[in-house]
């Protein structure tokens, strides 16, 4: 049996804001060259703390040559915060990369990726692949405000267009995700992240059109590695409802195969 | 050499460590960080007569020291479980303890009998004591009464022995166990979630869609070891897997000298995929630094004044 491939101990080399968010690179070299988009990596923290459990985090970017990964989060409770004040050249203890990552579109066209908060950064190192393979990327990224857009900055280098929501029109246009996908026709695929209810609303208007539709989900999660059965996402299959768990089976489901609660 | 094997009920064990059930899986994830023969046992995820899709999420929450979970016992049924899980862990030469639930006498009987002659099976529980079936009322393991007509009929058709797993959450846990002991039980586990609740102050909702849900980790390893202290005291003959918040080799090592034969890790298993070895590792380490020759002897000697 091949055992102790998947947890790591790794150095942070850094930790930098991103707007309201903070992002997180690792020296990893093993998750950088296997890692695919969608992916995620499951971080422990101090258990004497008493916060106990790993926390999920998708995976932001990967350079292989340099061996580092990247994560993006928002600090939210004490076990981000935790995380969001390790110091540099100290080690963390990480399982990944974990869960299903996103497929590639089957048929031509541009890629439509959608991004809730920091969501978004999931689908950065998707958008990389997929235009390094020759492919058009648009990316409709939504927020309460500016500061909570995620990567704002970066997105023009990342993404051949770019289209910005906010809640409050701080950014780009005033308005949900979904308002600006009035132009997804012809798109091969929308692919998406973010809060569930983005999720639904992003899954439903692409199953209109008829597009392939590829959500990253995120729910609570104990292991990670499919042993707990937490985080189960209901999907509906040819052989029924089934609870498949989001660290396994997903985290990237068939947005219209999602029952949606 | 320091001898780690115990007998558990009649079955031989390399070593007092085994997984708690629906916290392993059946060991095929597990495989990717642990060598699953270097375990006692693996004790599998419970499963029931027919498949259960499990209850909706969320279905967990972290509290101090511990966490919640309300699954709702999703299984994919006894047979699916035989044929999948239990041949993968012969075919790997893994001894497997099923732990089978329900909710009538007739279900555990049909399970039971479903699990005669599997591969790798070495024993089974009974889990008398989820907390998250529709009628927790209904819970087995909170009447002697009907702890001991699941067991006695479970007894009379299954060709393992039989390990009633059984809830703190009662007034009197050795009557429970008497009751279990007396109807054939050939031994016990103890003990299951505890049942608990957390209410997230922002939305005023409950953090599981059930409201309610079972408790484990280290928050409620002192429950386990003073359910296992009782229960040993009174039937000091009852093998007995301990489990609760077992997170590291001294933890185990507290309920063993509480009285169990066997130890489950569970929570810590999603703390550190790797937390059986670990515990494994440190009861070696613990008979070596204190010259004692087998980690039976250690079973039961909490000093007691008086």
């Amino acid at each position: 049996m091949s055992v102790a491939t998947l947890q790591h101990e790794v150095m942070i080399t850094g930790i930098r804001r991103c707007g309201a968010y903070k992002v997180l690179a690792l020296a990893a070299p093993d998750m950088a060259r296997t890692a695919r988009p969608g992916q995620f990596v499951n971080i422990g923290l101090d258990p004497d703390t008493g916060h106990l459990l790993r926390r999920p985090f998708s995976i932001y970017r990967t350079y292989a040559d340099e061996g580092l990964v990247e994560i993006a989060f928002d600090v939210l409770g004490p076990g981000t915060q935790w995380i969001a004040t390790r110091p540099a050249c100290t080690f963390l203890d990480v399982v990944g990369p974990l869960g299903t990552p996103f497929a590639e579109p089957t048929i031509d066209g541009r890629a439509v990726m959608v991004g809730g908060g920091y969501g978004a950064s999931a689908l950065f190192q998707l958008a990389h692949e997929l235009r390094s393979a020759g492919r058009r990327t648009t990316l409709i990224a939504g927020a309460a405000t500016e500061q909570r857009v995620f990567g704002i900055g970066e997105t023009s280098d990342a993404f051949d267009e770019v289209i910005i929501t906010t809640d409050d029109g701080s950014a780009g246009v005033r308005g949900l995700v979904t308002d600006a996908m009035t132009d997804v026709d012809g798109a091969a695929a929308v692919y998406a992240c973010g809060p569930m209810p983005m999720l639904a609303a992003v899954a439903a208007l692409a199953g209109s059109r008829g597009i392939a539709c590829h959500v990253a989900t995120e729910e609570f999660m104990a292991c990670g590695i499919g042993v707990c059965w937490t985080c189960v996402v209901p999907v509906r299959t040819s052989d029924g409802v089934k609870m498949q768990r989001c660290c396994t089976e997903g985290p990237v489901f068939d947005g219209s195969a999602v029952e949606w609660r | 050499m320091n001898d780690l094997s115990v007998n558990l009920a009649g079955v031989r064990l390399g070593n007092p460590v085994v997984t708690a059930s629906g916290c392993f899986g059946s060991g095929k994830e597990m495989s990717r960080f642990v060598d699953l023969q270097r375990l006692g046992a693996v004790v599998c995820k419970t499963v029931t007569l027919k498949p259960r899709l499990g209850i909706d999420p969320p279905r967990g929450a972290e509290t101090p020291s511990g966490m919640l979970n309300a699954i709702g016992l999703q299984n994919p049924g006894v047979d699916a479980f035989v044929r999948n899980d239990l041949a993968w862990l012969a075919d790997r030469n893994v001894k497997a303890i099923a732990s089978i639930g329900g909710q009538s006498v007739e279900e555990y009987v049909a399970c039971a009998e479903a699990l005669n002659g599997a591969p790798a099976l070495v024993a089974m529980e009974l889990n008398l004591s989820c907390p998250n079936l529709e009628d927790r009322g209904f819970m087995f393991a909170l009447s002697a009464e009907r702890t001991a007509e699941v067991t006695r009929a479970v007894k009379e058709v299954a060709s393992v022995p039989i390990l009633p797993k059984l809830s703190p959450d009662v007034t009197n846990i050795v009557e429970i166990a008497d009751a279990a002991a007396g109807a054939g039980a050939d031994g016990l586990a103890l003990i299951n979630t505890t049942l608990g609740m957390a209410i997230d102050t922002v939305t005023f909702k409950p953090k599981l869609s059930t409201a309610t849900g079972g408790l484990s980790g280290p928050a409620i390893k002192p429950i386990a070891v003073r359910c296992v202290f009782q229960v040993a005291r009174a039937l000091p003959h009852l093998p007995l897997i301990g489990m609760g918040g077992v997170r590291t080799g001294d933890d185990a090592l507290e309920l063993i000298l509480a009285g169990a034969t066997a130890v489950a890790v569970g929570t810590a298993t999603f703390i550190d995929p790797h937390a059986t070895e670990h515990v494994i590792q440190r009861l070696e380490e613990i008979l070596r630094e204190r010259n004692i020759a087998s980690i039976d002897q250690l079973r039961g000697q909490v000093k007691i004044e008086g």
